[in-house]
């Protein structure tokens, strides 16, 4: 059973039609006890680090989420929120990955925020989730934070400087990127977490 | 890096593709889907969809078609055309929509467009303007969906652009409506004066018509991305064709 959390963001509805297009169907839930028993769980999200932790404080999912020993992906605003905080709305977040999201430096303008659009994936380290990707692959970002480069760092996307495009911690998977929305390799992306 | 976005434009007026020429005398060019999976195979970075008479007959875009849409795309998308307030932005987004654009409403009330950017973040919300050439400057013009119903506002483009900004938005199309369909090229000199004030990323609309115009809308006026719609739709230009130039040009595509 794969579960995606309902994060109270708009936009969820695009990874359950990109699961279904692997083939497989997916729970929108936030109810704790359908999480616990899930093979796989994603981690959405779409709005803001503080409008996303609130919600999952109202729905008592804080604890549920750091305590899943299953894999799970946190997608864009669901992998930022897996670390410790966000300089966006001054968020504490879930703390499972030690590390802080900051707004995209915007160098003498250089840098148009958000970052929109396609951009290709580098330095991917040999991670389950990104078997068979090649370096240089184009996949789908929209975002205005991001998680410095770190030790659990699996790609990088240059937008200005070096980011994460990828995480890892235990079994908690994080894309900056869309994989939704990333035609092919998203999709691979997505089919390799579900083998997990 | 970041590539260059090229992103065929769908305007549907009842629940079809329609193409006019600057904004009149629309012509049924046939299923949404069909050319929305045919584009997405062909590579475009991105789709908009445009309900042409949404904005102008008060009602919001039915949301079965974005369902549909969002379940064989896997490719963004931006709907278009009558959101005038949170629910209606909602119900686009929550079924499967990417981005959502705004023009006549976030005229009428531009506080909207904050309201929208708190609600679901200032990257899902994009600002489309029609901007028309007068008198050596630019004028935003409002309704531009239905001829009878288009004027002109007294805004400056380039004022509506910085307001529009400050109050939230993610991204900015514009439309240059003195070159819109009569595919002579993208104002150049338009967009690369509105691309100097623009913070955001600044999508180019109106003129496309052989692959050269694209390159010169990229290399001149640094634009994020190119919109585009007959050249598209009636095959005189492949998506594929066309980023191959791109590349050969040293314009960074997605290929």
């Amino acid at each position: 059973m794969i579960s995606i959390i309902d994060s109270g963001g708009a936009n969820i509805s695009s990874i359950q039609f990109a699961l279904n297009r692997l083939g497989v169907s997916a729970n929108l839930t936030s109810n704790p006890e359908i999480i616990v028993k899930s093979s796989h769980i994603i981690l959405p999200g779409v709005g803001s680090a503080g409008s996303a932790l609130q919600y999952l404080k109202n729905n008592a999912l804080i604890e549920v989420i750091r305590s899943l020993t299953q894999p799970v992906l946190g997608i864009c605003l669901g992998m930022q929120i897996l670390f410790d905080f966000s300089e966006e709305d001054n968020t504490e977040c879930l703390g499972i990955i030690s590390g802080r999201i900051n707004k995209i430096k915007s160098q003498d303008k250089q840098v148009i925020i958000p970052h929109m659009g396609w951009n290709t994936i580098e330095n991917i380290e040999n991670d389950f989730i990104m078997k068979g990707i090649d370096p240089q692959s184009y996949v789908y970002f929209i975002h205005s934070y991001a998680a410095p480069v770190g030790n659990y760092t699996t790609a990088t996307t240059i937008y200005g400087s070096p980011l994460s495009a990828a995480v890892r911690y235990n079994n908690f998977y994080g894309t900056q990127f869309h994989p939704e929305r990333s035609s092919v390799v998203g999709s691979n992306i997505l089919k390799n977490f579900l083998e997990l | 890096m970041l590539a260059k976005r090229i992103i065929p434009c769908l305007d549907i007026k009842d629940g079809l593709l329609v193409k006019g020429i600057q904004f009149r005398n629309h012509q049924i060019m046939g299923d949404i889907l069909e050319y929305a999976k045919f584009y997405s195979d062909a590579g475009a970075d991105e789709l908009v969809f445009y309900d042409i008479t949404a904005s102008t007959d008060q009602r919001i875009v039915n949301k079965q078609w974005i369902s549909k849409i969002a379940s064989h795309l896997d490719i963004p998308f931006c709907v278009a055309g009558g959101i005038r307030t949170l629910d209606d932005a909602r119900v686009i987004l929550n079924s499967g929509a990417d981005k959502i654009s705004i023009n006549s409403p976030a005229l009428e009330n531009p506080r909207l467009i904050t309201e929208l950017a708190k609600e679901f973040g200032n990257q899902c919300v994009v600002i489309g303007i029609d901007s028309h050439e007068n008198q050596n400057d630019y004028f935003v013009y409002q309704y531009t969906g239905n001829p009878s119903k288009m004027r002109p506002t007294l805004r400056r483009t380039q004022d509506w652009i910085r307001e529009v900004q400050d109050l939230g938005a993610g991204e900015i199309v514009l439309n240059c409506m003195n070159h819109d369909g009569v595919k002579n090229g993208y104002d150049i000199k338009q967009l690369t004066l509105m691309r100097q004030i623009t913070r955001v990323p600044l999508i180019a609309s109106g003129g496309a018509g052989e692959i050269t115009h694209f390159s010169a809308v990229f290399n001149v006026a640094q634009v994020e991305g190119a919109l585009a719609a007959s050249v598209f739709h009636t095959q005189s230009i492949q998506i594929q064709d066309l980023k191959k130039y791109l590349q050969t040009q040293n314009i960074r595509v997605r290929l």
